[in-house]
């Protein structure tokens, strides 16, 4: 098994995965399925002292295959929704979500679609934890779907504060907002500008910078060099695709 | 002891038009169904739900029983959006407050504990406070002056939990993975119902699981409903998991409404639980 074959899919696990980096002994929490197999590739390589959910009510010790039901977690702490929030509002926890329309300040809209709230075109998950996972935690997003429709100059709900929002909040309310990536199916990108607008990071092997652009709903922070997301390493590839996800798991959102 | 063994009748006869009902489980799960589909058969009206909400709130809001809803999330968790919660919304005339589901839970703790809010950060700079402007936010009376919001009260007239064991005065035991909020409801109300799997004698708390399980007390319970798959379609481990293939029917009848109609006639209009149980297992 060589790096050279890696697929996308396996690229966009790593560029999510690289999200972690740094992290060290706190709650990896991605959500959904691609996210998770990057939680779980970070920890298995180089994010070793992560803690993560079994999906129930537990931090399970040893990293679980996804898409295998009935997996047997050794639990290392019970781990109820309850503790869960705590841990939010402890700011020791890491989450990874979803967005239906995000902004250039990283603005997050999956609560509803339209103008009106009280009568929305589209009633989506509604709040959910966006709020508290904000202003309390590190964010990171995946967003598969990389169009104009989803990245928009104003998106109708804000469930989880963009970057413009916190400022206008002041330092004190904005000290632990932190949304570290955002990771599509044609690039990576970020916020590490002077005024907190998104940026392209890299783009992923056979996209190009034009593509982004064209795909984007507001202008983007473009560096001179914008790199390839990385490949796998041989031990990443093995680890990901023998232990992780044996079972294609993450392929499903790319077919 | 006393003995507060009622059916889900008797609940419906405590309840009153406009009464703020709060809703124990969380999704699709370990959810009072039986207690639910008696308010749906009830004449009752103008009611506000408060839930970690799944298809309580599904079937609630579509069989037009509610005024208000109180959620920070509705879902089905294997159907990620509940399709009837979904198209009240997008009919229009429900009025909502949504919270971040962790200010969700210091609601209900703040209404148990009798004061009129607690603070947190969640939901600044969000929508959440746009939307619904009567929330306030506060500024710390300590040196820090920060600025935080005063999540309000969740006051309920009754709250309904359904547990895995309950003993005839009122004590409650979870046996699965997470109690989720079911005794934060329990302090927040006025009255709680609870219903359960099975009725036990007190004495045999211990055989079903460790002391740490006996979560509800008695004290905070004013009636106890047995009732046997008392939370199907949804989930209720260790008893029995969730009805996926029923779940799924109750989904697509969102956008037919005949389905709809055949299925509120054939599982919501039975006259009772045992009657509805009798349908589920004749399919």
């Amino acid at each position: 098994m060589s790096a050279a074959e890696a697929t996308l899919d396996e690229i966009i696990v790593i560029a999510l995965a690289e999200a972690f980096r740094g992290d060290g002994e706190i709650l990896c929490n991605p959500i959904g399925t691609v996210p998770m197999c990057a939680g779980r590739l970070a920890r298995s390589t180089f994010e070793p002292d992560m803690v993560y959910t079994d999906g129930i009510a537990a931090l399970s010790a040893e990293t679980l295959p996804v898409g295998v039901p009935g997996a047997e977690a050794i639990p290392e702490t019970y781990m109820p929704y309850r503790s869960l929030f705590d841990v939010v509002w402890s700011g020791r926890r890491h989450v990874v979500m979803g967005a239906s329309q995000m902004d250039m300040y990283g603005n997050q809209n999956f609560a509803a679609i339209g103008d009106d709230y009280s009568k929305p075109k589209a009633q989506l998950l509604g709040m959910r934890g966006a709020p508290g996972n904000l202003i309390n935690n590190k964010t990171s997003y995946w967003i598969p779907n990389h169009s104009a429709r989803v990245f928009v100059p104003k998106v109708d709900v804000v469930s989880g504060p963009g970057y413009d929002r916190m400022r206008e909040l002041g330092p004190v309310a904005s000290r632990f907002h932190n949304i570290v990536r955002v990771v599509t199916k044609l690039a990576a990108l970020d916020f590490e500008t002077d005024d907190n607008r998104m940026r392209l990071r890299s783009v992923h092997p056979g996209v190009t910078v034009d593509e982004v652009v064209e795909n984007t709903g507001f202008e983007l922070v473009i560096p001179d060099d914008v790199p390839e997301s990385r490949l796998p390493t041989d031990e990443e590839l093995a680890v990901l695709r023998n232990e992780i996800d044996p079972n294609d798991a993450r392929k499903a959102e790319f077919r | 002891m006393p003995n507060k063994l009622m059916n889900e009748d008797d609940v419906v006869a405590q309840l009153s038009d406009g009464m703020t009902i709060g809703i124990g489980g969380w999704g699709s799960r370990r959810k009072p169904m039986s207690l639910v589909r008696a308010i749906l058969r009830s004449d009752l009206k103008d009611l506000t739900i408060v839930s970690y909400g799944g298809p309580d709130v599904g079937l609630l809001a579509k069989s037009g029983k509610v005024r208000k809803l109180a959620y920070g999330f509705v879902s089905l968790d294997s159907i990620p959006l509940e399709p009837h919660f979904r198209q009240a919304r997008q009919a229009g005339g429900i009025e909502v407050l949504e919270l971040d589901e962790g200010a969700f839970q210091l609601a209900l703790l703040a209404a148990a504990h009798r004061v009129p809010f607690y603070p947190c950060r969640a939901g600044l700079g969000s929508d959440m406070l746009v939307n619904n402007p009567e929330l306030r936010t506060i500024t710390s009376p300590y040196d820090d002056g920060e600025t935080l919001v005063a999540i309000p009260a969740m006051n309920l007239d009754v709250a309904l939990i359904h547990m895995n064991r309950a003993d005839a005065a009122g004590n409650g035991q979870f046996l699965g993975p997470d109690i989720y909020f079911d005794d934060l409801f329990a302090m927040a109300a006025e009255k709680c119902f609870m219903s359960c799997e099975k009725v036990i004698p007190t004495a045999d708390f211990l055989n079903e699981g460790s002391v740490h399980t006996i979560k509800i007390p008695r004290i905070f319970v004013n009636g106890v409903v047995e009732a046997p798959r008392g939370a199907h379609f949804t989930e209720c481990p260790p008893d029995y998991n969730r009805d996926e293939a029923f779940q799924a029917e109750y989904a697509a009848t969102a956008k037919d409404p005949e389905a709809w109609e055949a299925f509120k006639t054939r599982y919501l209009d039975a006259p009772s639980h045992e009657a509805y149980l009798a349908e589920v297992d004749a399919r």
